[in-house]
């Protein structure tokens, strides 16, 4: 409680010296469909204006098959195609990853990990964007604000997506 | 059927005369892809609804693809058939592919024997065909263009740079950055000049399954600018026609300018 008091002082001036954290949790449903394939997801911070100040993280499929690499629909991420893949060299190291099964999946980001160092203060909007090959496309939005002040908020996805929840830990 | 030959002969030049309201296009099967060398196949027709094959396929004689380095390269594939023209191509570099099919001509009509003559062709070809002596000689000169772009990976502009003859369109953005519900700024260019008061008609596809064009006019204000605001997602086909006195032909007094663009709009 000190520690949180201390902080709210002097973080207005200065980036606090210990760690603070964002904590996502991401639900992939599980889904009543004949043909069923693991989403490709997009987690990424946006700034006021709507441009990516960080990516999080991306799942897609690794593998090459006899219809092409993974990499061929992640276009269909529109949002994040546009607003940072197409500008991006993949992989990106401790970003992109595989697919995820049906399940919670707790991510942490660090402010000393590469995603938050560089974030400059101000208001910022957590975005998880899903698609799924022969399904639907669904993007959720959560807003926060940087330097972290204890928050937490959630989201739910009606379709390719489940509850999703953002805690910032100062 | 003497129109249908007329319109056939029109279309095989890629003069959109106003009489045939006919709408030329190219239809790409994506716009927006990823990978080291994807395919992606075009579709050229003529047609009343947007974007279905009836009743003539569009003539590929003018075919040019531009790659993201400026070059040009070869689409594969290719075919005619009863209502559309096909071809592949391979984006082998990363950037933004300019896909165009050209024309410029002459028509002629005449006088002989007191019966009307016609005659289509190019300034060498008038030279040799047109009589020099031809009565009440009538000479129009057409540029048309007719184009769509791809773009695989990032988007680049090396592609997108005005030719700098007829009309074209150039998006103050990226032709394949567009998303339902924002607004895209266009400037329209004469001879790469930009040129006020040219007219754009467009319309979204899939018209077969609506009972209106739903068309959006747009003109270009004094600095040759229009905006359009996408009012849903879909592949969109934009044309403007006009005409001037710059003809390159001195027998010729008016020159038609054509355009068409077919964009691929996204759900947000």
């Amino acid at each position: 409680m000190r520690a949180t008091v201390l902080f709210a002082v002097s973080g207005l001036l200065t980036l606090p010296a210990y760690a603070a954290e964002l904590q996502v949790n991401v639900e992939i449903p599980k889904l009543n469909v004949a043909e069923y394939h693991r989403p490709y997801v997009a987690i990424w911070i946006e700034d006021g204006g709507q441009k990516v100040a960080a990516n999080l993280a991306v799942w897609y499929q690794q593998r090459d098959t006899a219809e092409g690499h993974g990499t061929k629909w992640l276009p269909d991420l529109r949002q994040w195609w546009r607003k940072s893949g197409r500008n991006l060299q993949l992989p990106v190291d401790g970003v992109t990853g595989p697919t995820r099964p049906v399940g919670q999946h707790a991510l942490k980001f660090g402010s000393s990990q590469p995603q938050l160092r560089n974030l400059p203060a101000g208001d910022y909007t957590l975005v998880v964007e899903a698609v799924r090959e022969v399904g639907g496309r669904e993007l959720v939005k959560i807003p926060f604000s940087w330097p972290a002040k204890a928050q937490s908020a959630s989201a739910q996805g009606s379709t390719e997506l489940g509850t999703v929840t953002l805690a910032v830990k100062p | 059927m003497k129109r249908t030959l007329l319109l056939a002969a029109a279309i095989a030049l890629a003069i959109p005369f106003s009489a045939a309201a006919h709408k030329a296009w190219l239809r790409p099967s994506q716009t927006v892809l990823a990978g080291s060398d994807p395919w992606i196949t075009v579709d050229a027709a003529v047609s009343n609804d947007l974007f279905y094959f009836n009743p003539l396929p569009l003539r590929l004689d003018g075919l040019m693809v531009t790659a993201p380095d400026g070059s040009t390269v070869q689409p594969q594939n290719q075919a005619t058939g009863k209502f559309r023209s096909v071809f592949d191509l391979q984006l082998t570099q990363q950037g933004t592919y300019r896909i165009a099919v050209t024309s410029s001509g002459l028509a002629a009509t005449w006088e002989e024997d007191g019966k009307p003559r016609r005659w289509r062709g190019n300034a060498a070809s008038f030279e040799r065909e047109v009589p020099r002596d031809a009565k009440n000689l009538q000479v129009s000169q057409s540029v048309g263009r007719n184009e769509t772009f791809v773009t695989n990976g990032s988007p680049n502009y090396t592609a997108l740079k005005p030719v700098g003859e007829g009309l074209e369109l150039v998006a103050l953005g990226h032709p394949n950055d567009l998303f339902a519900g924002e607004e895209t700024r266009f400037r329209v260019l004469v001879d790469g000049k930009p040129a006020a008061g040219i007219e754009f008609e467009i319309v979204r596809g899939e018209t077969r399954y609506r009972n209106a064009q739903d068309e959006i006019r747009v003109s270009s204000d004094a600095n040759g600018e229009f905006a359009v605001t996408w009012p849903a997602a879909g592949m969109y086909w934009l044309e403007a026609t006009t005409s001037d006195d710059r003809t390159s032909v001195p027998q010729a007094r008016q020159r038609r300018l054509s355009y068409v663009a077919t964009l691929e709009v996204l759900p947000q």
